[in-house]
């Protein structure tokens, strides 16, 4: 059996990844997947701590698998809003660069 | 036990007239003044019927066990071992006080009625007088000091707003406040003394307090030691002198006469202004333990009696007259009660209460009858015009004067005797008193001959001169005779008999003014001579006024301008107002201005108010660059973010870990 502390590594490295994408690229499309890169590490993590979860007397403890459903839910839901919003950003600024979009400023 | 059905209820004396206050006050506005005028009447009357028989239930059951009435009847105050507590008593002081006070406020009320009647603000008016009814009977009947400063406040409250009644008018509201701020100097005293009686007796009770001083046998402190009886005594006569208008707080009064005539008379001569007089009355257990007090007490109201005369006689509005002339008997009533002669004291309260609230009445009267002229200059010869007001001022003059067999002859008589009897350089004081009823004898008919003998000098063609209806002569008729056989249950000294009166004040006050007297014959002689000085004063008093206002009336003119310097100053009261605007009150109103207001409320506290919303101003200015609108950036504080929280959760765990590793690396 692969060893927790592996799934965790790889979430870490993947969640990682997810952060500095999202702070570094401009593509509006890029930093979205990002958010979701960071989403799935995140399930990564669920799985792997429900996977090393001792069993119990009556079954296995299946918290960690439950959450993953409500984060691909929730994601998808944001998928669609989010899209929706790249959509609309596209078509009105001609451009889907993050910097063009900065009318909530001071 | 007898049947007592008022004097066990005795809250009910009081809380009329709060009841008549408050039906008047909140429901008055439409009623036509027939209304308010039954509700008035109706609760000031009833007052007096029930303190007559509250009177009478304690005289026949109380009183000939030598007991005083005193009930508790609810707990107002409880803090610890402090109990403030509605407690009534009844004792022979009281009797008098509330005698005089429901008695002559129902007839001030009756006048009122007349008085008043073209008036606006006609409830207003009888609201604060019951008002004011309510909280002297409070003062008076109170048993304990915390129960009387109830009182005691409350009367400068109904007499702020009385002397306000024409607050249209600038002199009469500043004369209010006046009359307040003044009072509140004196109060600030009364409260000092009040905490000092606690602090060393731990109650405030009349009852307790003195019962603890006597069992005691609490030293006397002399002339001179200002042990903690003298401060205490000292404090509570401030407030005195306060209330009452003694030096240096006299200055109130004569203003107060801006406020109508009958409250001149009820609040400003008959009842309030005598409060000072009841307390140190009530208070004369405190007092004859220290000489100090007694003396302070004396003297002061010594020199007001004169100070106050030697105004009164150049004044020309008639009310200011009386004013001074009040300040002076109240002089009068401190006289005796520093020599020690309670009883007189409180025997001139009562009479000086019938014959200057007549005085007021009639002056008021007066005013009434040429159409409001108060200033004598503008009246004369209205004796025949207006006969009821003429005799029954002509009376109360008399009365003050001094003259057998009139109420006031009496009362000063008595001040005057037990002033000259106390032994131990008293007898200045005599002398000076004697001086002021000389003084008093004169510019009372001085004012009697301005007014109502020579020459009309009113506008004859304009002023129609009119005698005042039945409401308003009854009461001057009723006090009238009043004035005349009030002091006669005193007479029978005269002739070697008693004195009821102070023999009916001795359970309150002790019999010691009695025991005085050791040679029966020589003190009887005395007091016929003094008698027969003060009489012969008070007519060469009068004489010299009649000499001078209806023989020779352009003599006093000559006079005024031969004397220039003594006749301005006397005519500008002393300059005392004057003296205190420039060394109290611009000063203070400098400081407030200038410090005050620029500096403690500008700088101080707008400054801080201010310098905290600047703050946040520049803080968010600051901030606010913080929001570029950069997407990323947002990103990045938002990483930064949960980076910081996971670094401070983690915190005692990456701690745990390191220090024993750090440890190693130092071994």
């Amino acid at each position: 059996m692969v060893p927790t502390q592996y799934y965790l590594i790889l979430s870490a490295i993947l969640f990682g990844l997810g952060a500095v994408a999202f702070v570094v690229k401009r593509n509006i499309i890029t930093i979205f997947m990002s958010i979701e890169l960071m989403l799935n590490a995140v399930n990564l993590a669920f799985v792997a701590f429900s996977q090393s979860m001792p069993d119990l007397p009556h079954g296995h403890k299946l918290d960690g698998q439950v959450f993953v459903l409500f984060v691909i839910v929730v994601a998808a839901a944001e998928a669609a809003v989010g899209l929706g919003i790249i959509i609309l950003t596209a078509r009105n600024r001609r451009s889907l660069n993050i910097e063009r979009v900065d009318l909530l400023k001071l | 036990m007898p049947n007592q059905p008022i004097l066990d209820h005795l809250w009910i004396i009081p809380l009329l007239p709060l009841l008549g206050a408050a039906v008047n006050g909140f429901f008055g506005l439409k009623w036509p003044n027939k209304i308010v005028n039954t509700v008035a009447l109706s609760s000031t009357g009833l007052s007096f019927a029930c303190a007559l028989e509250a009177v009478r239930e304690f005289v026949t059951y109380v009183a000939p066990s030598g007991q005083i009435f005193r009930k508790e009847f609810f707990d107002w105050i409880v803090a610890g071992n402090f109990r403030a507590g509605f407690d009534l008593q009844m004792d022979q002081l009281t009797v008098v006080m509330v005698l005089v006070v429901t008695g002559v406020g129902f007839l001030i009320h009756i006048y009122s009625t007349g008085y008043m009647a073209h008036e606006g603000g006609y409830y207003r008016f009888f609201a604060y007088l019951n008002l004011f009814m309510f909280f002297m009977l409070i003062l008076v009947l109170a048993a304990n000091y915390v129960l009387l400063f109830v009182g005691w406040e409350g009367v400068g409250l109904a007499s702020y707003l009385l002397i306000g009644f024409y607050f249209l008018r600038k002199s009469a509201s500043d004369a209010g406040k006046k009359a307040f701020i003044v009072n509140r100097i004196g109060d600030f005293g009364f409260m000092l003394g009040m905490f000092l009686l606690f602090r060393t007796f731990h109650t405030l009770d009349f009852h307790d307090l003195f019962d603890q001083i006597t069992k005691q046998n609490w030293p006397h402190e002399a002339w001179g030691a200002f042990g903690m009886m003298t401060i205490a005594c000292l404090l509570l006569f401030m407030g005195a002198c306060g209330k009452s208008a003694q030096l240096p707080l006299y200055v109130w009064l004569p203003d107060a006469m801006e406020g109508p005539t009958p409250v001149s008379a009820l609040i400003h001569a008959a009842t309030m202004v005598t409060a000072g007089v009841y307390v140190v009355a009530r208070s004369h257990i405190l007092f004859e333990h220290s000489e100090t007090a007694l003396v302070v007490v004396g003297t002061i109201g010594c020199a007001t009696a004169f100070f106050a005369a030697t105004i009164g006689l150049v004044q020309t509005d008639i009310k200011k007259v009386l004013a001074y002339s009040t300040v002076s008997q109240l002089g009068y009533m401190f006289l005796a009660c520093g020599v020690g002669a309670f009883g007189a004291g409180i025997f001139h309260l009562m009479t000086h209460a019938f014959f200057k609230a007549l005085l007021f009445l009639a002056a008021g009267s007066v005013i009434h009858a040429i159409g409001g002229e108060q200033d004598m200059r503008h009246m004369g010869g209205l004796r025949k015009k207006i006969k009821y007001t003429f005799g029954t001022m002509f009376i109360a003059t008399l009365a003050i004067a001094g003259i057998p067999p009139l109420a006031a002859f009496f009362s000063k008589d008595s001040i005057l005797l037990q002033a000259f009897r106390r032994e131990g350089g008293w007898h200045p004081l005599y002398f000076i008193g004697l001086l002021t009823a000389l003084l008093t004898a004169f510019y009372m008919f001085r004012l009697v001959f301005l007014t109502f003998w020579g020459q009309p000098r009113y506008d004859e063609h304009h002023v129609h001169v009119h005698e005042s209806p039945w409401s308003m002569l009854g009461p001057l008729v009723v006090l009238a005779v009043l004035s005349v056989i009030g002091g006669w249950a005193a007479a029978p000294a005269l002739w070697g008999g008693k004195d009821y009166f102070s023999e009916f004040l001795a359970p309150v006050f002790g019999s010691g003014e009695a025991a005085a007297a050791v040679d029966e014959a020589a003190a009887h002689n005395l007091e016929w001579t003094l008698a027969v000085v003060a009489v012969v004063t008070a007519l060469i008093g009068i004489f010299v006024a009649y000499w001078l206002y209806v023989r020779q009336p352009k003599k006093p003119e000559d006079l005024a301008r031969s004397m220039q310097p003594a006749y301005k100053t006397l005519l500008n009261k002393y300059y005392v107002d004057e003296l205190y605007a420039a060394a109290i009150v611009r000063p203070l109103v400098w400081l407030s201005e200038n410090i005050l207001w620029k500096v403690v409320d500008v700088e101080a506290i707008d400054g801080t108010v201010n310098g905290i919303a600047h703050g946040a101003t520049a803080i968010g200015d600051t901030v606010r660059h913080t929001q570029s609108g950069n997407t990323r950036s947002y990103a990045v504080w938002v990483v930064v973010g949960a980076l910081a929280i996971i670094f401070i959760i983690f915190w005692p765990a990456l701690h745990a870990f390191v220090a024993p590793a750090q440890a190693a690396v130092t071994k």
